[in-house]
């Protein structure tokens, strides 16, 4: 589903992050990546959805190389990304419209896009959110709503980074409880080995630019 | 930092609907802003005052706005009494003050005060995403819209980011000084808060993109219908834009009062 190939990727005037890298990920794996601080994580995340470009190498996702911009488009509809920091993912006026911006983009109805919001918010236990302003929560509750706004997208695999930072255990349990269960397959970053122990097939040490199994 | 402190209540301006507000507004402004003399101006000014009454805000946070734009007020006062040409009331060493130009300042003064008065009461009392929400629904370019609701949105990011920094510098034992020092360390923090809004807004494109954002920004709320309230009050708005039009034009062509 994302074969990856010879990647090489450096930040521009720094280091090189990635070196030959080789990575692949097949349908319904559930995998975790761990690593050292500045491994190069997120930075992996970034270049399978198409925001960061590699210098060399090949990106094949669901079986098509992808490229441009345009690819990606189509990648990141089908693969939803939640980003460490929840303020660079929230930006609406209200949770139900952040929650509400993703199936809209897809071209979904206002009443299929207010179920969403229902049905997400219900899994996740933010139904008294819905009404408030994003920007006001605090910080793990933030977290939770961009959950809650990557879910909506309905995608098929999730990229999750650091997804239970700031959250309390309830939350953990309840986003914890929600992969276990019913949720589309995902790649986790993380540096919690117990969450990962738990709810992975699979875990992989991200070091010195390389992924080692 | 707390930028819609007028927005709370529980007025009868507060619970109109913000379209209604937003449309009732607009042409009293125009005309105040068009008028000449004193008398429109001065009526003008009342009838702001009356809006501002019905609003019940605060009253301390309402003076402290009207300082504001009237100490930029001022600075016109300190010029336009000696610039405009006119009967000479008193003079200061070689300066002349015209009676033209006290009137001229004061129509000023009125304009500014009635205009910024009624856009407290009847903009300001708007949460911000209704507000919005109005804009969009009145069909205000998108473009706009969200320029302005990003403005807002990151002005109290950026706050935030900055109080946070400057909490940082303080747990440090950091006390301003007039030193090279402090200098160096409030240039380092303002380039930080640069740096760091750029990186920010780069990174909400991003997380925009990958929820599939094309350029447009979807609407999921809709308002509910006008009410007879908010008609009543837009009809009352719109006859007293009329009759200060009235007054005005009276004014120009037939030297009424």
């Amino acid at each position: 589903m994302i074969k990856i190939q010879k990647l090489r990727f450096a930040y521009p005037g720094d280091k090189l992050v990635f070196n030959d890298l080789d990575f692949l990920y097949e349908k319904e794996q559930k995998i975790g990546i761990v690593g050292p601080n500045g491994s190069g994580k997120t930075t992996f995340f970034y270049l399978i959805m198409g925001l960061l470009k590699p210098q060399e190498g090949e990106i094949e996702i669901f079986n098509k190389v992808r490229q441009t911009e345009k690819d990606f488009e189509d990648v990141r509809r089908k693969i939803g990304f939640l980003f460490q920091n929840p303020d660079h993912q929230l930006f609406c006026p209200t949770v139900a419209e952040d929650i509400a911006f993703g199936p809209l983009n897809l071209g979904k109805t206002h009443k299929e896009a207010r179920e969403i919001v229902s049905r997400i918010s219900k899994l996740l236990g933010l139904e008294k959110y819905v009404d408030r302003a994003s920007y006001k929560l605090s910080w793990g509750e933030k977290r939770l709503v961009c959950m809650a706004t990557v879910l909506a997208m309905e995608p098929e695999v999730l990229l999750l980074d650091e997804p239970t930072a700031g959250l309390d255990e309830r939350s953990t349990h309840k986003v914890l409880n929600y992969l276990k269960q019913d949720g589309p397959s995902f790649i986790i970053a993380s540096h919690d080995m117990n969450f990962l122990k738990t709810l992975t097939d699979k875990i992989y040490l991200l070091n010195g630019g390389k992924i080692l199994y | 930092m707390h930028l819609e402190e007028f927005a709370e209540g529980k007025s009868f301006i507060h619970s109109l609907d913000p379209r209604i507000k937003l449309i009732s507004l607009f042409p009293f402004i125009v005309i105040v802003a068009i008028a000449r003399g004193l008398t429109v101006p001065s009526i003008s000014l009342m009838a702001s005052a009356i809006l501002i009454s019905f609003a019940r805000l605060h009253m301390r946070p309402l003076l402290e706005r009207l300082l504001a734009v009237n100490l930029f007020i001022l600075f016109l006062w300190l010029i336009l009494p000696f610039s405009v040409e006119g009967r000479s009331i008193f003079t200061i060493g070689p300066l002349t003050a015209t009676s033209e130009g006290i009137s001229y300042a004061l129509t000023i003064t009125l304009k500014a005060n009635a205009i910024v008065l009624a856009t407290i009461a009847l903009v300001a009392t708007i949460p911000i995403f209704r507000l919005v929400h109005a804009l969009r629904h009145l069909k205000v370019p998108e473009k706009l819209v969200s320029l302005f609701f990003f403005c807002y949105r990151y002005i109290s990011v950026l706050h935030e980011d900055y109080s946070a920094l400057h909490n940082a510098m303080k747990m440090r034992a950091f006390k301003p000084a007039t030193n090279v020092h402090t200098y160096r360390s409030y240039a380092y923090l303002v380039g930080v808060l640069v740096l760091k809004s750029y990186e920010h807004s780069e990174k909400v494109y991003q997380a925009m993109l990958c929820r599939g954002f094309r350029g447009k920004f979807p609407l999921l709320d809709h308002f509910t219908h006008i009410t007879r309230k908010d008609f009543i009050f837009f009809v009352s708005m719109i006859f007293v834009a009329a009759c200060l039009v009235t007054l005005e034009v009276g004014n120009h062509f037939w030297g009424l009062p």
